[in-house]
């Protein structure tokens, strides 16, 4: 069941697909990533549910909270090639412009990498990489 | 602060609690009174982060930490008593969430929102969540921004 060392142990990289299936969170909020060189680019197509506030509509912050972390740990386990799941320690989220019902994206790149912990800086946009709508700093500690 | 009258409160319950992926996770409102609010959520498998270990995604937790801090800063301004449509008026700012303790699976966890200090144009807010009372899941800090102030 351990979903990263399995696939370690039988000598490959999980796929992002794959590995994004595989959490139920991620699978119930619709993600779906690329790879783009060493970075990882999540997708979260626009859902109903995805909904905080139903009269602008904007996205709740809690979904945009949830996307900027998991492209952190998906970028985190992809550089790292961990064979857990890394596990949050903090974050803090800059809210920037309201999350339109739109489909979203996210990146993040590891600040710095070391052997306990890892800090990460991750951002969410919409249509424009670079008019981001919010952006994320994190530590996460990598299982020994 | 202002009064707030208990209909508007009992407005402002609905709308939160109707929140689309408030309700999509499963989130309960168990309390709310003026800078205040208490919330629940039920353990699903469809919110786990960790098919290994079964614990609830940071992600749903920063959600619920959200909207319970959205929630008491709401009430506290009594923004709601005017029109239905007063949730517009605050928007977060920043939110800082540690993670002190991972979640038991299997268990329900609660959120709890507070109001600490209202000014002219920014409201600051705790929230904390847990599963056993002594025990914190996790803490969060916000600063939300009014957006709809009325001179």
């Amino acid at each position: 069941m351990e979903l990263l060392a399995r696939a370690a142990r039988e000598g490959r990289t999980l796929e992002i697909a794959e590995l994004l299936e595989a959490v139920p969170y991620c699978a119930w909020l619709g993600l779906k990533g690329r790879v783009d060189g060493d970075s990882v680019v999540l997708e979260m197509p626009f859902e109903q549910k995805l909904i905080g506030n139903p009269i602008l509509p904007a996205i709740h912050g809690g979904v945009i909270g949830s996307l900027l972390e998991t492209a952190a740990i998906v970028q985190t386990i992809w550089t790292t090639k961990a064979t857990r799941f890394p596990k949050p320690v903090d974050i803090t989220i800059d809210y920037l412009r309201s999350g339109r019902a739109v489909t979203s994206y996210a990146g993040a790149r590891l600040a710095r990498q070391g052997r306990r912990v890892v800090s990460v800086h991750a951002q969410m946009w919409q249509d424009d990489e670079n008019k981001p709508i919010a952006a994320l700093r994190g530590h996460f500690l990598l299982a020994e | 602060m202002s009064e707030i009258d208990p209909e508007a409160l009992q407005r402002m319950m609905m709308a939160q609690g109707g929140a689309p992926f408030f309700q999509a996770v499963g989130g309960q409102i168990v309390e709310s009174e003026p800078g205040r609010s208490l919330m629940r959520l039920p353990y699903s498998p469809f919110i786990v982060g960790n098919p290994d270990t079964g614990v609830v995604h940071g992600g749903v937790i920063t959600g619920m930490l959200d909207h319970a801090c959205g929630m008491a800063v709401g009430s506290q301004l009594g923004a709601l008593s005017a029109t239905p449509g007063a949730m517009r008026s605050i928007a977060t700012l920043d939110l800082r969430i540690d993670y002190m303790k991972a979640a038991k699976p299997d268990a329900d966890i609660f959120i709890v929102g507070e109001c600490v200090k209202v000014t002219r144009q920014i409201v600051f807010a705790r929230g904390r969540a847990y599963q056993d009372e002594d025990d914190t899941v996790a803490t969060a800090t916000a600063a939300f921004i009014i957006t709809d102030m009325k001179s």
